[in-house]
């Protein structure tokens, strides 16, 4: 026979109630936040706006609006979108859609099963979150998101339930979820990815240095906090001032811009003498394909490249926090130039342009008999002129390098590499210009260095006969103590962010700690990948580490933690009395002998017809029956007719 | 199909359903009687977490990753809940009042947590009817369900099969177990709306009309029955002897009514005049009489009261059934 009644536990067949809406919608809110200083302002307040109208018109018990007019609203806001980025597909768009039809999808949710579809939206909307930020921060107000999430999916199966009842469930259920997560984590065989070509804008808008330096570059750079990467040494790193992270090097300079212009692969030889560091560093995405490391690189990290001019590049462009090993040598001889078209390169000027810089340079030039003592004088000329180093340099014009030496002499590290590298080429000196960080702030705490991009910095080298490519900062030259305390030192307080500033120790001794933890954060939860999990094969002691091995790892240890939690379910919660459980014995007993207590039968009546049944034993059952009626309804506790009850029940021998 | 084949295979239902019907006393859904598949939602929850793998996968979000399994941990974290949300339930049936035929019976249903924890949203439905409950069970308590089953023939009827099903916590596993506990419901013929006849109604006045004027003149003692008014216990009588005596007074003994099989039609038919029969008795009941029963082989001595009622409509209900 089947029934024609609705199932009333189907999604389908229950309307959401307001109380399930609320909590719907601020699950919602909470996901969607993040993303609104990221989305146009109008779409954030439309898709709140749509959640509101729904749990008005919840609140009021008014009819649901018709499906034209949500689509109409639908086809307008997708034209907004449309409008603001010339496109719905991409990235951006995308994210910004799928809040929008969280919104929609909240407006026509009538029944448990929409609003559960919703529900899944939001983990979307997590997710999403995940592609421009993995902080700890955002991974902390995810999680509140996802408790929230589940407590409103157990509103839905559990309508009549306090909320508090409900949140008490949903902590215990992530509780019980997170050993299982985190053996998936550990063990789910990782892919490298990606699996299909990314949208256009998947990387864009990343800080960092670029293949070009034109005036005020690096100044922007050097407002930004963030981290452009992390490098933790064997033992004791280098002192600051040695710390020259090598990046992109520039030979092409048109009067305003330099740039790195055609790059050439060369072979790498590691330098002779000096001290060696061995050092990881984890590198932040910037998408491009140089990976920085000390001065000069002692060894390469694996599938690592080397140019002509000592930069290493990795594979690919960097796109992924990625971790590498690699050693240095600080303190080098320089390395000569094996390409000589590279020299006649490194010579090459913009015609026409500073006139009084190439007077300067004659008039060095004149006066030597060595590229040495042009350098050297070039040098004393720079500390002479009493230039100040400042994060606000004027605007320099057409010839910049003129104005920068003669008339402003107030600079950034570009105005000062820029000038130096133009007056030793005027000279008649080879020479380059070298971008990349100098120093990073030591953590006590860790003892990892962060490199900031404030720590963005340009410096020159110049190739002397003899010695090769040598490095000259004339930044330092002007403003020694740039290398001794890094920026926050050097320049005006007021110019930089709060919490970079020097003056306040303790919040600086609160940034470390907080920056120790993102750091471990980093390498051991974001950075997680293939080959840390063969790693920690390993580690435990498994031979074979392909993915056939962690998959049978993996679900062992899911086996063995649902069976864990199988047990948790099954204990026993509430065992009855002893004396409860001596007269199920008793009554036990006795109907194997064919005297069977019927359910309505109370303990007196039943003891007296097994009495009269099994007259063997009659006084030992009728003594058991007072007993029992005596503890169990009786008015005092006596732990001795306990005692007694379970030894007559014990003896009871009926024939 | 499948039904058919259990109805008429006792023991391969025994064996799939893991418990031989009826079952007497207190049923307690251990884990082995509980079932547990996805529902639809689930499966769509599969869906979505695969979806997220794949995106993980492909932008190297490790918290995307540790999104994923964290929901699949839940997930599965949920279908233990689900599981425990009926398992270990103490299931007992109370007393069914009669109905007449026609009517639906009313099933009492007892369900004992036996936990500390509370049990949310329980379905229970009976299978045959269709009649069905959704309650919550609170902590260390039990919790009662009401399932209304039409009763259609006169006789014994079986309550059968009651599923009770949950999908509590997340709705995305669907925990179900089927029991049929030993419990059953009187029905009686279902009772023809009619009067007494002719010589039965005027007997039934006469009687009345007597006891209103002769409620004096004493008779004779007789045993007790539990309609007799407490006026009439023959309270000296007690106490001297133990046991309980009514007074009779000339004008009862003299109008009992005998409600007679015999007096129907025979070519009426067995059912027709159990039905008729039993509305006699309604009738003579309303009429306050004082009145018996015969039925080929039984005859129920005359009385009043609710309880000679039920007495007098169980011997119709049971008439001729085994």
């Amino acid at each position: 026979m089947k029934s024609a009644a609705a199932h009333p536990l189907l999604p389908e067949a229950r309307l959401a109630s307001t109380r399930d809406l609320v909590l719907l919608c601020g699950s919602l809110t909470l996901v969607v936040m993040p993303h609104a200083t990221r989305a146009p302002w109008w779409l954030t307040l439309l898709t709140l706006c749509l959640y509101a109208w729904r749990i008005h018109y919840s609140m009021n018990a008014v009819p649901l609006p018709s499906r034209w007019l949500v689509l109409a609203v639908a086809a307008i806001a997708m034209l907004g979108v449309w409008v603001e980025y010339r496109t719905i597909f991409g990235r951006q768009p995308g994210i910004v859609l799928l809040m929008l039809f969280s919104g929609l999808k909240v407006l026509e949710t009538r029944t448990h099963r929409d609003a559960a579809a919703a529900a899944f939206l939001a983990y979307f909307l997590i997710v999403t979150n995940f592609l421009y930020t993995q902080s700890i921060s955002t991974a902390l107000v995810m999680a509140v998101a996802l408790l929230a999430i589940t407590v409103t999916l157990i509103g839905f199966s559990a309508p009549s339930r306090a909320p508090r009842a409900n949140l008490r469930t949903a902590a215990l259920l992530l509780a019980h979820g997170v050993p299982a997560a985190a053996a998936l984590f550990l063990l789910f065989p990782r892919v490298q990815g990606p699996l299909w070509g990314l949208p256009q804008d998947a990387y864009s808008a990343r800080t960092g240095l670029s293949e070009t330096m034109s005036p005020g570059e690096i100044t922007r750079l050097a407002l930004s906090d963030t981290i452009a990467f992390r490098a933790e040494f064997e033992g004791t790193p280098p002192a600051s001032q040695v710390r020259y992270w090598r990046g992109p090097v520039l030979w092409d300079f048109d009067g305003r811009t330099w740039s790195a212009g055609a790059q050439s692969l060369g072979t790498f030889a590691p330098p002779d003498g000096g001290a060696t560091y061995r050092y990881s560093v984890v590198l932040e995405p910037h998408n491009q394909s140089w990976l920085f490391a000390l001065e000069v690189p002692a060894s390469l990290p694996e599938d690592a490249r080397y140019t002509a001019d000592g930069i290493v590049l990795a594979a690919a462009p960097v796109r992924t926090r990625v971790r590498y090993e690699i050693s240095s040598t600080v303190a080098p001889g320089g390395a000569p130039e094996k390409q000589p078209a590279q020299l006649a390169r490194a010579l090459r000027l913009p015609a026409g342009a500073n006139p009084r810089t190439l007077g300067l340079a004659e008039e060095l030039r004149l006066g030597s008999r060595s590229d040495d003592e042009i350098l050297a004088r070039a040098i004393a000329f720079l500390r002479r002129g009493r230039y100040v180093y400042t994060l606000e340099p004027p605007l320099m014009g057409q010839d910049s390098v003129d104005e920068f030496l003669f008339d402003f002499k107030v600079g950034f590290c570009e105005h000062f590499s820029s000038a130096f590298v133009f007056l030793m080429r005027a000279a008649g000196v080879p020479a380059r210009v070298v971008t990349g960080y100098q120093g990073g702030e030591l953590n006590p705490v860790d003892r990892i260095i962060t490199v900031r991009q404030s720590d963005a910095h340009a410096w020159a080298e110049v190739h002397l006969r003899g010695r090769g490519w040598v490095r000259v900062d004339p930044t330092a030259t002007a403003a020694p103590s740039r290398l001794d305390a890094g920026l926050a030192r050097t320049v005006q307080r007021a110019e930089q962010p709060l919490l970079m500033r020097g003056d306040f120790e303790w919040l600086r001794s609160l940034r470390n700690q907080w920056e120790a933890a993102a750091h471990k954060w980093n390498v051991w939860v974001l950075g997680y990948n293939s080959e840390r999990q063969r790693d920690l094969m390993t580690y435990v002691g498994l031979r074979s580490t392909d993915w056939r091995a962690l998959v049978a790892t993996l679900f062992t240890v899911l086996g063995i933690l649902t069976v864990l939690l199988l047990a948790w379910s099954l204990r026993r919660v509430a065992r009855p009395d002893p004396v409860q459980r001596a007269w199920r014995a008793f009554c036990l007993k006795l109907a194997a002998r064919g005297v069977e207590r019927s359910p309505s039968e109370g303990p007196r009546d039943y003891a007296e017809r097994a009495a009269r049944a099994l007259p063997s034993a009659r006084r030992a059952i009728l003594r058991i029956g007072e007993l029992y009626i005596g503890l169990r309804y009786g008015r005092e506790h006596d732990p001795r007719g306990t005692k007694d009850l379970r030894r007559l029940v014990r003896e009871l021998r009926v024939t | 199909m499948i039904g058919g084949l259990l109805e008429r295979n006792p023991r391969l239902a025994q064996w799939i359903w893991g418990f031989k019907a009826p079952e007497r006393g207190p049923i307690i859904l251990v884990h082995r009687r509980v079932y547990i598949l996805p529902t639809r939602l689930g499966w769509l929850f599969a869906a979505t977490l695969l979806i997220l793998l794949i995106g993980s996968i492909n932008y190297a979000l490790a918290l995307g990753f540790a999104l994923t399994f964290l929901l699949a941990g839940v997930g599965l974290a949920g279908m233990v809940h689900t599981a425990r949300n009926l398992a270990r339930i103490a299931v007992s049936t109370g007393r069914a009042e009669p109905v007449f035929a026609g009517e639906s019976a009313q099933f009492r249903i007892y369900l004992d947590g036996r936990s500390d924890y509370d049990r949310p949203a329980i379905l229970a439905r009976h299978v045959g009817s269709g009649s069905q409950f959704v309650i919550d069970i609170p902590p260390q308590a039990l919790a009662e369900v009401v399932l209304a089953v039409p009763a259609q023939r006169r006789g014994w009827l079986p309550l059968g099969r009651v599923l009770l099903e949950t999908r509590f916590p997340l709705g995305l596993f669907r925990a179900w177990s089927y029991v049929e506990p030993d419990a059953r419901c009187l029905v009686y013929p279902q009772p023809e709306r009619t009067p007494l006849p002719p010589r039965l109604a005027e007997a039934a006045a006469g009687a009345l009309r007597s006891q209103a004027a002769g409620n004096d003149d004493f008779s004779g003692l007789r045993t007790y029955q539990l309609s007799d008014s407490p006026r009439h216990v023959a309270w000296k009588a007690v106490a001297r002897s133990d046991e309980l005596l009514t007074k009779q007074f000339t004008g009862e003994a003299a109008a009992q009514l005998w409600l007679d099989w015999r007096l129907l039609p025979a070519a009426a038919g067995l059912e027709i005049r159990l039905s008729r029969l039993a509305g006699w008795v309604l009738a003579a009941e309303r009429a306050g009489a004082f009145y018996g029963l015969r039925l080929p082989g039984i005859e129920i001595a005359p009385g009043r009261g609710d309880a000679h009622a039920g007495t007098c409509l169980q011997a119709l209900a049971l008439y001729e059934l085994r």
